[in-house]
């Protein structure tokens, strides 16, 4: 193969190195992660993924469900503590989210029902949707799993908060029941605001 | 799910299952045969699984670019410099460093040499057929003498006993021009240096665009402020390091973007000339670094891809060795030392040598090193299994391979980013060839020892009763990748070890097919036992000095652990950056007073 001329070698079907497609990464991401599916928040507001939740913010997304026994509870009391941390930015510049992955069951009211009694305050959404599209949402957001069996199991998917910037490209992943200030921390590890590059220093200076 | 585990049909199942999802993606047969992610007989191509949310990179030639090496000028040496402001032992945060924490060694062992070494992006070629790529890299020396970056990153050529101090840059493209990933937020690991914590890159000692950080490697053999005062224990030398990015959650991203490097360390024994101590190939002529990461570019792009939002572990389709696609070595037929590193982000590789000629042949090397730690002797294998982090460096006799061609076989099986599928060694010649060694090299003269009769360092003392046992249980329950129940928080110290003590550490994987490369930072360990055995050597080599452990899966492993010299914080953690990345990492510090917690 190694002796193939450029052209030998296009000819057997390779892509023609000037056929690259420029598109920005961003855009990629997009297409990639955030299909733009419509659902409906525990307020009952209609919206669509990626033009109305991630585009042009700055997020957390997890998932739930409202009869989950194990982690979701905890994760959702501690998210609670996350939001008193990060203060007012929640609503106004950060936005938090969480994706029931049973839509069947948790109707827009159920959602509210168990917002409230979380004690949930503004600026994070409950959403739900058609079975098919948080579906397709789950698996393109990567809350996923290699091996089948666990894969089905809605417990392994309620663990993990992915924290992100949509317009500079920045998405990571923190345990949602880890301490909330490290969670609050990690957070804002994407946030390149003057006010996180403060909070990034401050956050990991201890060593005594 | 054990009952499925080691039945016949799960691989078949799991190919089903992928392949419903690629006719659901509405690709037809035709389609994929050409894309070349189907084989005829209907199986997805290895290394390619559809459980990545990036579909299959585009078609790319093998064996055209040549390797990159130190020997051809196509990896870079570091060279010393004059830093100004010169480095102080007290963070210099007036002039732009990032460090928070003085030096605890800078008077003990004061730098003999500077180096500069600037973080940056830069347009790299990965192979003919794809367009140039913007990584992130390092170059040689400040910032203002604005040197290409290169990936990997230009090689350290360190000697014990000569103290340096490395002077990062971060000058990365701000946020919002990373290309799709990557955080311009950096900490340098020196993998596995016995470095004082400060200085060793830990996850949490991240610095931001602008700054620098100053780094003290005092390059000195553990024991010397303990155990064996003023000079360190021989039977504690390492040779073979690296260095990469180690930013708290940001890690694969980074690395996989091209943040790492190799870092040789010599010594009276291991000189770099054969002519001398033990008598090794000598460097850079005989004695190559490689650096194999396996990588996914976007069919649409050609550019470089990460699975950001990927939880089990990200396997590329395109290996690289030194940053080129399956690249070339012309060698000479005489001995050669390869010092092998896999630098993830989730892939293990057990490598063979392939002649295509003769697939039934079982050719033979030396295996010298476990981790870059010289063994007591070579072991003579068939084949040397690396996870990621872990390196190995080999002797091999190119002598009867003269005028042939020989390949680099990966021939372990895995199938996506949890581990290897069951060890299932595929045949000779279907396996991975990640590189061709062509033996057309002149005659040369051969002046390195006989592996079969050299003798290295004695393996340290590891009968000591351990101050404190301690039990870790690597899992994944529902909250996501944990060690004993918690995930990692920079400001929680889970344990405080006692300075110049004894541990004996007990890794535990408890759950599912995963296997993890869990590394431990600072100090190398032995293992006392796998699975309530002693390891063995035949035919993968388990014994010796190391810093990274194949957990297995539902393995248990025990540990012997000499802490000594320095103090701070460290960290344990899976070097499936993908895992890591997932907090399965811990926080450990070294103390004058240590606690006794069994399970931290």
């Amino acid at each position: 193969m190694s002796n193939l001329s450029r052209r030998a070698w296009l000819g057997m079907g390779a892509a023609e190195g000037s056929d690259w497609v420029t598109r920005s990464p961003r855009e990629l991401i997009r297409d990639d992660h955030f299909p733009n599916v419509p659902l409906i928040t525990h307020e009952g507001e209609r919206v669509r993924f990626y033009d109305d939740l991630i585009k042009d913010k700055f997020v957390t997304i997890n998932m739930v469900y409202t009869s989950c026994k194990l982690a979701c509870p905890l994760v959702t009391a501690n998210l609670v503590r996350v939001q008193d941390l990060l203060k007012e930015r929640v609503g106004r510049d950060l936005f938090m989210y969480s994706i029931t992955i049973d839509p069947k069951r948790d109707t827009p009211r159920v959602l509210k029902r168990f917002a409230s009694a979380h004690g949930v305050g503004k600026g994070w959404q409950f959403l739900t949707g058609k079975p098919d599209d948080i579906e397709h949402l789950r698996r393109k957001l990567g809350f996923r799993w290699a091996d089948p069996v666990r894969d089905a199991n809605k417990d392994y998917h309620t663990g993990n908060l992915r924290y992100g910037n949509e317009p500079l490209m920045l998405w990571g992943t923190v345990p949602g029941i880890a301490n909330p200030s490290w969670v609050a921390k990690c957070i804002l590890f994407v946030d390149r605001s003057g006010s996180g590059h403060a909070s990034r220093l401050e956050c990991c200076t201890a060593s005594s | 799910m054990h009952l499925l585990k080691h039945g016949p049909g799960k691989r078949a199942l799991k190919a089903f299952d992928n392949r419903q999802e690629i006719i659901k993606a509405g690709l037809s047969r035709r389609d994929l045969l050409k894309l070349g992610i189907l084989t005829g007989a209907g199986c997805l191509v290895d290394g390619f699984t559809s459980r990545s949310a990036i579909a299959g990179s585009p078609p790319t030639r093998a064996f055209v670019d040549l390797l990159p090496t130190v020997r051809d000028g196509t990896m870079p040496v570091q060279t010393a410099l004059t830093l100004n402001p010169a480095p102080t032992a007290a963070p210099n945060t007036a002039a732009g460093e990032g460090r928070t924490i003085t030096h605890q060694a800078f008077n003990q062992f004061p730098a003999q040499k500077f180096y500069g070494v600037t973080q940056k992006a830069g347009q790299v070629l990965v192979s003919p057929d794809l367009p140039a790529q913007t990584l992130w890299g390092f170059a040689v020396g400040t910032p203002d003498m604005n040197n290409p970056i290169t990936v990997p990153g230009p090689l350290y050529v360190a000697h014990y006993g000569e103290p340096i101090i490395v002077r990062n840059f971060n000058r990365l493209p701000p946020a919002g021009q990373n290309g799709g990933f990557g955080l311009p937020s950096v900490t340098t690991h020196l993998h596995n240096g016995h470095t004082p914590s400060e200085s060793d890159g830990n996850p949490c000692d991240f610095f931001e665009i602008g700054r620098f950080y100053d780094q003290h490697y005092p390059n000195v053999l553990a024991g010397i402020n303990s155990t064996h005062p003023g000079t360190g224990d021989i039977n504690e030398a390492m040779s073979t390091l690296w260095y990469h990015d180690h930013r708290v959650d940001f890690t694969a991203q980074n690395v996989y973007k091209g943040l790492a490097g190799f870092y040789a360390l010599f010594n009276q024994f291991d000189t770099g000339d054969e002519l001398t101590g033990f008598h090794l190939p000598s460097f850079p002529q005989f004695d190559i670094h490689m650096m194999f990461a396996d990588k996914v570019f976007d069919s649409r792009t050609g550019l470089l891809a990460f699975d950001l939002f990927n939880l089990d572990g990200i396997l590329g389709d395109r290996f690289t060795v030194n940053g080129k696609i399956q690249p070339v070595l012309h060698v000479s037929p005489r001995r050669y030392r390869f010092r092998w590193l896999d630098a993830g982000p989730s892939r293990f590789y057990q490598f063979f040598l392939t002649d295509l000629n003769n697939l039934g042949a079982h050719n033979l090397f030396w295996q010298i090193s476990t981790d870059g730690n010289l063994r007591p002797t070579p072991k003579q294998v068939e084949s040397v299994r690396i996870s990621v982090a872990e390196r190995a460096d080999v002797i091999i006799d190119f002598t009867p391979f003269a005028g042939k061609t020989l390949y680099l076989e990966n021939r372990l099986q895995q199938n996506d980013g949890r581990g290897p599928t069951d060890h299932v060694i595929k045949p000779a010649g279907q396996g991975d060839r990640v590189l061709q060694i062509v033996v057309d090299g002149p005659q040369v003269a051969d002046n390195s020892g006989n592996p079969a009769t050299m003798k290295f360092y004695s393996l340290p003392d590891a009968t000591a009763t351990p101050r404190v046992s301690r039990t870790f249980v690597f899992d994944n329950s529902g909250p996501g990748w944990q060690i004993n129940g918690r995930s990692f928080d920079c400001n929680q110290v889970r344990f405080t070890v006692q300075q110049n003590s004894v541990e004996k550490w007990t890794l535990v994987n408890d759950g599912g097919d995963w296997e993890h490369p869990i590394h431990i930072h600072f100090e190398e360990f032995q293992t006392l036992s796998i699975n309530g055995r002693a390891p063995t050597d035949s035919p993968l080599v388990n014994t010796g000095r190391k810093d990274v452990l194949r957990l297995e899966a539902d393995a248990t492993a025990v540990l012997f652990f000499r802490f000594r010299d320095f103090l701070g914080k460290y960290p344990l953690h899976c070097h499936n950056t993908v895992h890591e990345d997932h907090a399965m990492m811990l926080r450990w510090d070294i103390a004058p007073v240590g606690d006794t917690n069994t399970t931290p």
